[in-house]
């Protein structure tokens, strides 16, 4: 599937009577990359579960290659193209490696599971074990291979870095970088880390308070040391 | 394949060490079919279940009433029971995934109940209360005569548990069975990857539907009666405590749990037939303290290979 835009218009969304994210409306060229930053609690994991659809969504259109999904199951929206690599990674624990990816892949032929070891090579000597068993950064590793094997037009990178050994986040950014750079995908991508979420997008957004507070390119803000410190908090730039 | 060895040796150890039991080890392997049935929906996708009896009823009644209408072909019978069996599931699958948790278990001791009572009620076809006598099976390939010491119904039993559990685990270890665990640990991920949960688990009831009903029409040939006891509750429940017993999600833990379960049973009600009930009680309490991955589990564990388990739910 080839990379698709991204439209999100007004979108209100939410858990019950709470309204976590509000009004927001942001748009993503086709094969481009977007950090979404913000301090805890602003929305930014709410934006990119509102847009695979597993929580509750109050209004607003999200148009991927065009075509409105807000109102589709979050199956639906996955067949439409968009791929989540959720914080909490949710590997299937009792399951293999190997068992994981096949669960990914979906209706394409199991020898696909080979572009993920060659993403991971990790992935491939560690194949045989269970989900349990594997440290942070292959599970991550994991997680990610599984929604790239779906093949998504829109990949949506919700914090993977954390929690991991800087040896692991550098080879996740190259991923990161590498499967951005293909141009086969449309990414986006809410990281704490502001030096590689720089790094990694042209173009970047500050929510704050279930809103977008600031939107603009990647060096923009990284010229504007009082904004960094005002959004993201001081010293997160170095 | 040591697996599917050991279950034919044992199998055949049971046919020469107990010569004079081969009726209760013929309902003991029927059995073990309506509990490996059960874990197929409830160990391997999640769904508890304390109506499976339905299933396995259906596939007993449809093979009975067959038998008195013409039908004594044993295979065929077999057959019939199975697509009587993955019929029922169809429908029990249809109303129990609307549902989840506690409702669904509910919903299936509603079903089982209906299945009862509709048995019971239907009695110019089930012999109601009194249950479906009369079954005249044919002899096995025009050859082999269901015998008085229950040899034939024996053999032909344990031909057919080996049969169903290389099916089932050829079908838990492929991609779809890889899908069915994935949605029991977490059913809202499979979804935002892109898979719909209730066909799959639909299929699951299908199948397991075929897998009891076979159980059912096992019993029905080698009983030559069908009773209400086919289709109740209890037998429901005690499938699920042979399951939990055993330990759920590796069809081995099915068939150890129904073993060991039937067998103590039998043995603790000879020995003391006012309290064995209790016996039987401590036992469980006992197997589910002590390893609350059942004895499969326990067995892993002390063997160091209970990598599964500890994955959490398996």
């Amino acid at each position: 599937m080839p990379a698709a835009s991204l439209d999100v218009r007004q979108l209100s969304a939410g858990y019950g009577p709470t309204i976590v994210l509000e009004d927001v409306s942001f748009s993503v060229p086709s094969g481009a990359r977007l950090s979404i930053l913000g301090r805890n609690g602003m929305g930014k994991t709410t934006l990119l579960s509102t847009l695979m659809g597993l929580n509750r969504r109050y209004s607003g259109e999200i148009l991927v290659g065009g075509a409105d999904i807000a109102s589709l199951k979050s199956s639906e929206r996955a067949r439409r193209g968009v791929g989540l690599v959720p914080q909490t990674r949710d590997i299937f624990r009792s399951l293999t490696v190997e068992e994981n990816l096949i669960v990914g892949i979906k209706d394409r032929p199991r020898s696909v599971i080979q572009e993920a070891y060659e993403m991971f090579p990790r992935l491939h000597e560690r194949r045989g074990n269970l989900g349990w068993q594997l440290s942070g950064g292959e599970q991550q590793m994991l997680s990610t291979a599984r929604t790239i094997l779906g093949r998504p037009s829109v990949l949506l990178l919700d914090e993977p870095l954390e929690g991991l050994a800087p040896v692991i986040c550098e080879e996740l950014m190259a991923a990161f970088t590498r499967l951005a750079s293909s141009g086969e995908m449309t990414i986006l991508l809410v990281e704490q880390r502001l030096e590689s979420a720089l790094d990694f997008a042209e173009s970047v957004l500050i929510l704050e308070r279930g809103r977008i507070a600031w939107q603009g390119t990647s060096e923009a803000l990284r010229a504007d040391q009082g904004l960094v410190e005002h959004y993201i908090g001081v010293g997160s730039l170095h | 394949m040591a697996g599917v060895i050991l279950i034919i040796a044992a199998g055949l150890a049971g046919y020469w060490l107990f010569p004079d039991n081969l009726a209760l080890l013929t309902r003991v392997i029927a059995v073990a079919l309506l509990v490996l049935s059960l874990d197929l929906i409830t160990g391997y996708c999640g769904v508890a279940s304390l109506g499976q009896a339905s299933l396995f009823g259906a596939g007993a009644y449809a093979a009975g009433i067959a038998c008195v209408n013409g039908v004594t072909e044993p295979v065929t019978l077999v057959a019939i029971g199975a697509v009587a069996g993955a019929m029922a599931g169809l429908l029990m699958g249809t109303i129990m995934l609307r549902a989840h948790g506690l409702a669904q278990l509910v919903l299936s001791i509603a079903i089982v109940q209906l299945f009862h009572e509709a048995a019971n009620k239907a009695s110019a076809y089930t012999g109601g209360s009194d249950g479906l006598a009369g079954l005249m099976v044919s002899p096995l390939f025009g050859v082999f005569e269901f015998d008085l010491w229950g040899r034939t119904a024996y053999l032909f039993g344990l031909a057919l548990l080996v049969v169903v559990f290389v099916v089932l685990k050829f079908i838990v270890s492929s991609p779809f069975g890889m899908l069915c665990r994935g949605i029991k640990q977490d059913p809202v991920r499979i979804r935002a990857m892109g898979s719909y949960v209730f066909p799959v688990l639909l299929k699951m009831f299908v199948i397991s539907g075929a897998v009891a009903g076979t159980g059912g029409a096992l019993a029905a040939i080698s009983t030559q009666v069908v009773g209400l006891d086919s289709v109740s509750f209890e037998l429901s429940a005690n499938a699920l405590v042979m399951l939990v017993l055993g330990g759920l999600g590796t069809l081995y833990g099915a068939l150890v749990g129904t073993v060991i379960f039937m067998g103590f049973e039998h043995v603790v009600s000879a020995i003391n037939p006012f309290h064995w009930m209790t016996m039987v009680g401590a036992l469980l309490i006992a197997v589910v303290l002590a390893a609350p991955g059942g004895l499969t589990g326990l067995y892993e564990t002390l063997l160091g290979t209970g990598k599964r388990a500890k994955g959490g739910r398996t």
